[in-house]
Formats: structure tokens, sequence, C-alpha cells
């Protein structure tokens, strides 16, 4: 077995693709001038957030996301043994490495830690609450950006007479710097808690496996795990759909099977508009919400995409035909988490030991909410209106002949955005031909291409030397990448046995068939009963969980959004397997044995 | 419970001094939710009428006037006679009926005719003096057939008048009219496979754990260590089967096609597979968590899985004792982790995250 992967220098860009480098940030790639850090470290694909090949402009949130991470690790709330987590694009694909801090500093890193993570836990509801606040404030200011085109003549009582001596030209493009402030802001109030959340969970975590050395993960996370969270909300909104139309006697409407045919019949009655107008209500905000992981602007959202929601509302209505019950048994899920942590605390030796699991529990209890929660309000919602507000201005492009499709604007990046504005400004106000028209639509053909080529690449899952034991807390949890799935990584797939390791998300075994899916688009063709297995799985998938039987996906820990889902939906996951996508094919007959992370092809 | 029988899931409290300890301790456990093989106890009253029916009291009377405890020879004598009485006295017919009925409830009950029973007393104090005898001879494995439950229920009687209990009771002063005895009736296992478990992983001491060793056949080999048995871990909590390790078994303890327990070698699937469905695992798991609760300690069971039994009682309790190595040591190492504050756990934790994970 090797003991280190390819160094990134080592890796050629697929045919097609030569000049890649192009397309993203100078800063994001690797570079010669940093050759000598870059070779140290261990690099690992981020396939739980960015699975696929990015696209230039999606690559900001992507910078964003990963340096706000970095940036409270570092400089707000000193992680001890963290630094933060730095990346690259190679290829098209993220990679991450996790940075550690200098042993000399854990110390004075440790008396800041405990001062400003203390007070956070301290104050926790009230801080969340403000969170709460921000967040939905700033999805305001985002709705209010607007990418109009600039008018012939400026508004004589609105603009010139109003004494404040700005006009469009200017305001668009302060939009569009609004828009990456408020992108750039979203990432800071993601991680003013997800790390302190982790560390919290990461403490009960480790307090029970230290106590009960066997106790299954998914014991700890049940524990800790919210009944009623928010991001199972728009699934519940769909299912009261369901529900209401059947109570109210349209549920005919939805077997043609076609959006628009549906929505026909149904603003033929009192009822069916009735519906309608309850649909809107849901949509907003619980429809903001991706089918992939919200990192992309391809991921389909259900409120720009309603033949999805649909789709899922026509299957849940066929369920409630059948009799089944679609709601969560809530008093029970209840009593089974409230069992689970009274029987495990009934097993610690003394009394001091059950106040200390309390008290671990009662903290874990407290954060978890946001850790749970927080994956709607910004990978979904917040970024849904980003994803929005970026294809407004991109059809505006379109009708000034700089492009042809309003997505054509993420082929460019976001310093280029800029760019194409001041060149859009420039020629309404002189006015004189813009020189876009006639540079971008050639440009954007070639990086299609080049997209297209990085597209078809399969991503080496990590780079460089791999750290003797992964003990960066995030990294283990976040990714799941840990000592045994590197060493599997370094295997180089499934064993002589047939077996794929990973980790045991949700437990149980079943048998059946896999259907293997890389992307959104290919839910539809899954299939009673199968196993699906995926780079990754996104919790917007969940109405399919009905459907089949088990999971398997490359990437991902034991928290990973996907994990939370399958838990929930009471389904064995083995998750962070590296390589099933590439091992399994659908129609192969698998085991799926999540209770021990294993998978076996049969 | 009807008249002269009581079935162990009958048994309250009150009923002790009429089924004595033994059967007591089973109907306490059938109770409790700890299925020991199925049976009934024939009362202290059944003994009673029928001693009275046969005038027993005469027969003890004349054999025992002037006896001399000394003569070894005379007591062996004398006693002999009065076991032989009883375990030839006639049963009075409504004693004898409620016993067969019963038995014949037990067959149907299994599902087997004449099914083989263990026939035991019950001694009905544990500190009267009785019971340091009543012991002796008073175990009959393997009966089968009504008509020999009722003999051995009456040489259970008999075991009452044994040379030395007999002795003690007149050396004493004891009145033999007050010794009462009732008789357990309850059926032997035949294992599909039997086992240990404790409630505890006895590799780490782990109380979240329940460790099962299993084999096919009788348990003898899995207690004596000749065979390699199954070794399977399940969580306390949610019962999820954490570990399974199926080794090869070379050989099975199993009936002769008579009485006696024989080691065959084993050979083919058999060998090899699980000797265990998961679904007996999680059984057996809450069957040893139950056994725990009850007596307030981690326990070490044995338990069988029953051929003649239906799949949902098939799993039955042979034996429950506290389990001792784990249970001192915890006692005496409180936990390190209790009794730090909240936020240097939180730092040391991020340290040295998940260290429990390296395997």
């Amino acid at each position: 077995m090797a003991d280190r992967f390819p160094s990134p220098f080592d890796i050629a860009a697929p045919e097609g693709a030569e000049g890649w480098q192009q397309l993203y940030t100078y800063s994001s790639l690797f570079s010669e001038g940093r050759r000598a850090y870059e070779d140290s470290m261990f690099w690992f694909q981020d396939g739980v957030h960015w699975p696929t090949a990015l696209r230039p402009w999606d690559a900001t949130l992507f910078e964003y996301a990963i340096t706000s991470l970095s940036q409270y690790n570092t400089r707000h709330l000193q992680v001890p043994p963290a630094n933060g987590i730095d990346f690259r694009i190679l290829n098209g694909y993220a990679y991450l490495t996790p940075v550690p801090a200098p042993e000399a500093d854990i110390e004075a890193r440790v008396a800041n830690f405990m001062d400003r993570a203390g007070f956070y836990f301290m104050n926790w509801n009230d801080l969340y609450d403000k969170w709460m606040v921000k967040i939905r404030d700033l999805v305001k200011e985002l709705e209010t950006i607007d990418f109009d085109p600039l008018p012939e003549l400026e508004d004589a009582d609105g603009i010139v007479k109003s004494g404040a001596g700005l006009g469009s030209g200017w305001k668009i493009q302060a939009d569009y710097h609004k828009l990456l402030d408020l992108a750039l802001k979203l990432w800071q109030y993601h991680f003013e808690f997800l790390n302190l959340g982790y560390a919290a969970y990461l403490d009960f975590f480790g307090f029970c496996k230290q106590s009960w050395p066997n106790i299954p993960d998914l014991a700890i996370a049940k524990m800790v795990a919210g009944v009623e969270v928010d991001l199972f909300r728009p699934d519940e909104e769909l299912k009261r759909l369901a529900r209401l139309a059947l109570d109210s006697g349209i549920a005919e409407a939805f077997a043609t099977g076609d959006v628009d045919a549906t929505c026909q019949i149904l603003k033929g009655s009192d009822a069916g508009n009735a519906w309608i107008a309850s649909f809107q209500e849901s949509a907003e905000p619980w429809f903001n919400f991706s089918t992939g992981s919200g990192f992309y602007h391809s991921d389909k959202i259900w409120i720009e995409n309603v033949e999805i929601p649909f789709d899922f509302i026509s299957n849940y209505i066929s369920k409630l035909q059948k009799g089944e019950d679609l709601a969560r048994p809530m008093e029970a899920i209840r009593a089974e988490r409230d069992r689970i942590v009274n029987e495990y605390a009934e097993l610690l030796p003394s009394d001091a030991d059950r106040e200390a699991f309390q008290g671990k529990l009662g903290l874990a209890r407290v954060v978890f909410p946001y850790v749970e929660n927080h994956n709607f309000y910004v990978e979904h919602w917040s970024h849904s209106v980003i994803w929005r507000k970026m294809r407004q201005l991109g059809e505006l492009f379109v009708k000034e002949g700089f492009w042809t499709e309003a997505n054509d604007i993420f082929f460019l990046k976001r310093t280029e955005v800029e760019d194409a504005l001041f060149d859009y400004f420039h020629s309404w106000a002189t006015p004189a031909p813009a020189a876009g028209p006639s540079h971008w639509p050639q440009e954007i053909e070639r990086r299609r291409r080049i997209h297209s080529a990085l597209a078809a690449w399969k991503p080496t899952p990590a780079m460089g030397v791999p750290p003797e034991v992964i003990t960066e807390p995030f990294t283990v949890m976040l990714w799941g990448i840990t000592t045994d799935s590197v060493s599997a990584w370094l295997g180089g797939g499934a064993g002589e046995d047939g077996e794929l390791r990973g980790m045991s998300a949700s437990p149980g075994v079943v048998e059946g068939l896999a259907r293997v899916i890389f992307s959104p688009d290919q839910i539809s063709e899954v299939q009673e009963g199968e196993i699906l297995v995926a780079p990754l799985t996104a919790p917007s998938w969940a109405p399919i969980f009905g459907k089949i039987q088990a999971t398997v996906t490359d990437t991902g820990g034991m928290m990973s959004h996907a994990a939370i889902v399958c838990r929930e939906y009471g389904l064995p996951a083995v998750t962070g397997t590296g390589f099933a996508t590439s091992t399994i094919k659908t129609g192969d007959r698998i085991r799926v044995d999540g209770t021990n992370g294993v998978v076996t092809l049969v | 419970m009807s008249g002269y029988v009581m079935w162990f899931e009958g048994y309250w409290e009150g009923l002790k001094p009429e089924v004595g300890g033994k059967a007591a301790s089973l109907g306490e456990m059938t109770g409790a939710g700890l299925p020991v093989p199925p049976g009934f106890a024939l009362t202290t009253a059944a003994f009673r009428d029928s001693r009275d029916a046969a005038d027993l009291d005469a027969t003890l009377a004349r054999l025992l006037h002037g006896l001399d405890t000394d003569d070894t020879g005379m007591v062996a004598d004398r006693c002999g006679q009065i076991r032989e009485q009883i375990t030839r006295m006639p049963v009075p017919a409504n004693v004898e009926q409620s016993l067969r009925d019963a038995y014949a409830e037990l067959c149907r009950r299994c599902g087997v005719s004449d099914v083989p029973v263990a026939v035991r007393s019950s001694a009905t104090s544990e500190d009267s003096p009785d019971a340091s005898f009543a012991g002796e001879h008073d175990t009959y494995l393997w009966v089968r057939g009504a008509d020999d439950v009722v003999d051995a229920v009456r040489r259970c009687w008999a075991s009452l008048f044994t040379d030395r209990a007999t002795c003690y009771r007149v050396e004493m002063g004891y009145e033999h009219r007050t010794v009462e005895m009732s008789v357990v009736i309850q059926k032997m296992v035949r294992p599909v496979s039997a086992g240990v478990a404790f409630t505890l992983n006895p590799s780490d001491g782990d109380r979240s754990t329940i460790a099962i060793d299993s084999a096919w056949g009788f348990g003898e080999g899995v207690v004596s260590g000749e065979v390699t048995p199954d070794n399977f871990l399940v969580d306390k909590v949610l019962y999820e089967i954490t570990r399974r390790r199926v080794c090869a078994k070379e050989v099975e303890f199993t009936l002769d096609g008579g009485d006696r327990v024989v080691k065959r070698p084993l050979e083919g699937e058999r060998a090899s597979a699980a000797s265990l469905t998961d679904d007996q695992i999680k059984a057996i798991a809450r069957l040893a968590r139950t056994a725990e609760r009850h007596y307030g300690c981690p326990q070490d069971i044995e338990w069988a899985v029953d051929a003649d039994l239906g799949q949902d009682s098939a799993i039955v309790l042979l034996q429950a004792r506290p389990e001792t190595v784990w249970s001192k040591k915890s006692a005496e190492a409180p936990s390190p982790a209790a009794g730090a504050d909240m936020m240097s756990s939180i730092v040391s934790t991020l340290m040295n995250p998940l260290n429990s994970r390296k395997s």
C-alpha cells in the first residue's frame, strides 16, 4: 500500500480542459510559489458540499464559506489545536486541508477559547435568537437587490431632483457589491455558531465513548437530535399539502402528472384556488429548498421548479390514498429519545457521572438546533435568493447581448462580473458600443467546453501526505475523514472481499439492488426498494427516502447533512466510503450494513 | 391457582408457603419477564391430602416408635420402609387427576406428547430444618409420561424421610406431621442452541453492552470451553448488534436419543453457520437486560433456545447469577470525566478528539 497520495503538482488537466486555471481566482490554485507548503499538506476532496466541478462564479461561495470557517477557528475563537481549513481548486474540484495550530501556541489559545467560546455557550439562546433575526434581515436585504435594465433617462423626481447625486449606473454596481457583501456576511453568520456547536457535540460524544466504549454513534446522535427541526419543515409542508388536496377533494388534479395541466384543473374550482394559495404560502420560505447541497447555481430549487414539489406531493397523495400514515410519530420519537437517555444514564457508575452526562447532554441539546437548522437558512433559503438574483442579472446581460442564457453569467468569475457590469454601465452612460457582446460569447463557449471536460473527470479523493492520525475535530465530524477512511483510500477502493468501509451513519442491514446516481437530476430514476448509491445525498431528497431501502455515499461523516436525514427516516446508511459510486454499478446486488459501516458486493 | 396446581405464571407472593422456595423463585422469574422453561408446582396441599388419605401418620407412628437414631441399621430399615410406603401410597383421585391434567396441559403447551420433565422438590421454608435435607434425593430428570410423573412426585415426597432428615427431626423433637413439601414439574429443555450472556462487555467492562456466547446444542460446551462459541455484542439500549463473530464449531453437545448428553462432531453448513438468528440474539440480550434490572446488578446468565416451544417463547433462562469481575472494578474507579467543568472538558475533547475512534 502506498504511504502517500499523488502530489497535486503531478495531476494533469483532463483532456480538453487545458487552461482550466483561468476559470478560477489565482489564489485558489496550487502555485509554484507555495509548492513546498502545498506539497507537505494532506488535501481531500470535499464531496459533501462540492461533489462536482465548480463553475467560475460558484467558486465564490466555496471560497467565502471556507475562509469564514477558518476565520472563526483562528481569529475569533482560537480553537486550541486547530487553525483554519485551507482550500484549493484543482481541475475544477474543491480540495481542503486542515491546518493545525502550532504546538507552542496552544496554551495561550486555550485561555482565549475558554473566554470567548465560554461566552457563547453561556448566552447561547439569546445569541441564537439574535442570529435568527439577523439571518431573516439578511434575506430581506438580499430581496431588495434588483438588477433592472438601466433606464433610457433617469427619473426626474426619484433620481435627479432628489438631491442624492447618484444614478442607476452606480446603483446597479452597488447592488452587485451588496450581493457579494451579503454573501460573505451570510457565511460569517454561518460560522458564528457552527464550530461551537460541533465542539459541544464532540464533547458529549467523547464523554459517551469514554463511558460506553461500544456505544453506537447513532445512539449518541439520537440522544441529541431535535424532534421538530426546520430542516424537515419543507417535507412536512409537502405532506400537509397532500393532505389538504385530499381533504378538499381535488386530489385527482394531480393524476395528470403535469404541473400546467394540474394547475389548470385547480384554477377551475374554489377549493383548487385555495390549495394554490396554500401552496404559495408554504413556498415562502420553505420551498427555497435545493435538490443538491445548495452550493451550485445548477442545483434545482423547488420554488423555481415546481414540478419537483408537485411530483413529491402527488406521491404523498398516492400513499395517503393507500391508507399510509405520513405523520411522523412525534410522541413516539420523543419517548424513544427519553428512553435512550434514561437507560444509558442508568448504566453510569455514580451520581457524579450522571450529573456530568446530563450537563453535557443539556449543552449538546442547546447547541444542536443550530447545527441542524442553519442548513435551511443558509445553504437553502439564502443561497436560493442569491442564485435567483444572479440569474436576474444574467438575464439582463442576455438582453444586452453579452451572452445567450441567464446561467451563462456563472461562467464568469465574481470579479469578471464586476468588469462586465462596468462595461455595460460605460456603454449605457456614453452611449457607445459595449465590448462584452463580442468578447464573452466565444469565451463562455470555451469555458463551457473546459467545464464539461472537468465535469467528466473523476476527482482523486485525496492528495499529498496523510497525517499519521486525523484529529482535527471538524474534519472528522463534518467530512468523515478518519484515519481509517484515509487508509481505505490508500488501499484504492473495495478490498479483495468486495467490501467498502465507511461511517456507520444509520444502523440496520439490508440487501438489494443498487441505483447509482450522480446528480439530483437523476432522482426520478430511483425505483421502489432500491439502494441509493450517490456521491452524497442532500436533505431535500427526503421524499425519495420513502422509496429506497438504504443509502451509500462516497463522502460525509456522522453529522453530514445527509446522515442526519437518513437517520430521521430510519434507513441504514453508510457514508464516506470514498469509492461507492466508482465501485458499484446500477443493478449490482449489495448488502449495506449501516450498523458496522460496511457495504458488500454480493 | 386451582386446587393443587400452581402454574409458574400464576405465582404471587402469598402462595410461597404452599409452593415452596424453588417454585416461588421460578414463579417470580416468570412474572418478571424472565422466561424459565414452562412448568407448574404441585402444592403442599396435595401432599397433605395424600398423606391424610393414606393415614401416613399411623404408619409413621408405628415405624418411628422407639427409633434409636444411633442404630444406623435400624434407621436405614425404618426410614426405608417409610419411603417405600410413600412411593406406593395411593394418591386421592382428585389430587392425581389435577396432576395428570396439569401435565397434559404442559404437553399441549409444548406441543410434545409425554414431554420430558424435571420433577423436583420445593422446600416450603428455606430456614426450616427440613430444608437442609430436602434437597438430597429429590430431582428426577427426563421423566416422561403421566404415570412416571406421578411416581416421581411420590418419590420426591418420600425424600422428606431420608435417614438423616428423619434422625434430625427425632433428635430435635420436631413433629413429623408438620413436614410439608411442594413439587415442581418443569419442561426439560431440548436446546437448538445454548450459551451464556453477560450484561457487560467482559473485555472492557462496558456496561452498555451485552455479550453473548452461543453454540449449537446444549450449553455444556460453551461453559466448559470445549467449543469456541459464536460471539455477539449487542447494545443494551438500542438493541443493535454491534459485533458479530461466527466461529467454526467442531462439536456439539446433544442428546444420544435417550436422556444422555453426548458430544458429537459437527460438519457441513451448521459448523460454520451462526448458531443464532438476529432476532434470537436481540431476544437473548433483552432477557439478559431484564435479569440485570430485576436483580439490580450486572448478571451472568445461561440461556437456551428450546426446540419445542413456539418461536415467541423459545428462549428460556436457565440460570442467572451476579457478574463479579467488572462490577467490583467499576465500583472502585469513578469515571475521570465526571466533575471536570464544562469548558475544560470541551477543550480537552478538542485537543484529543475522538481518541476512541483510532482503531
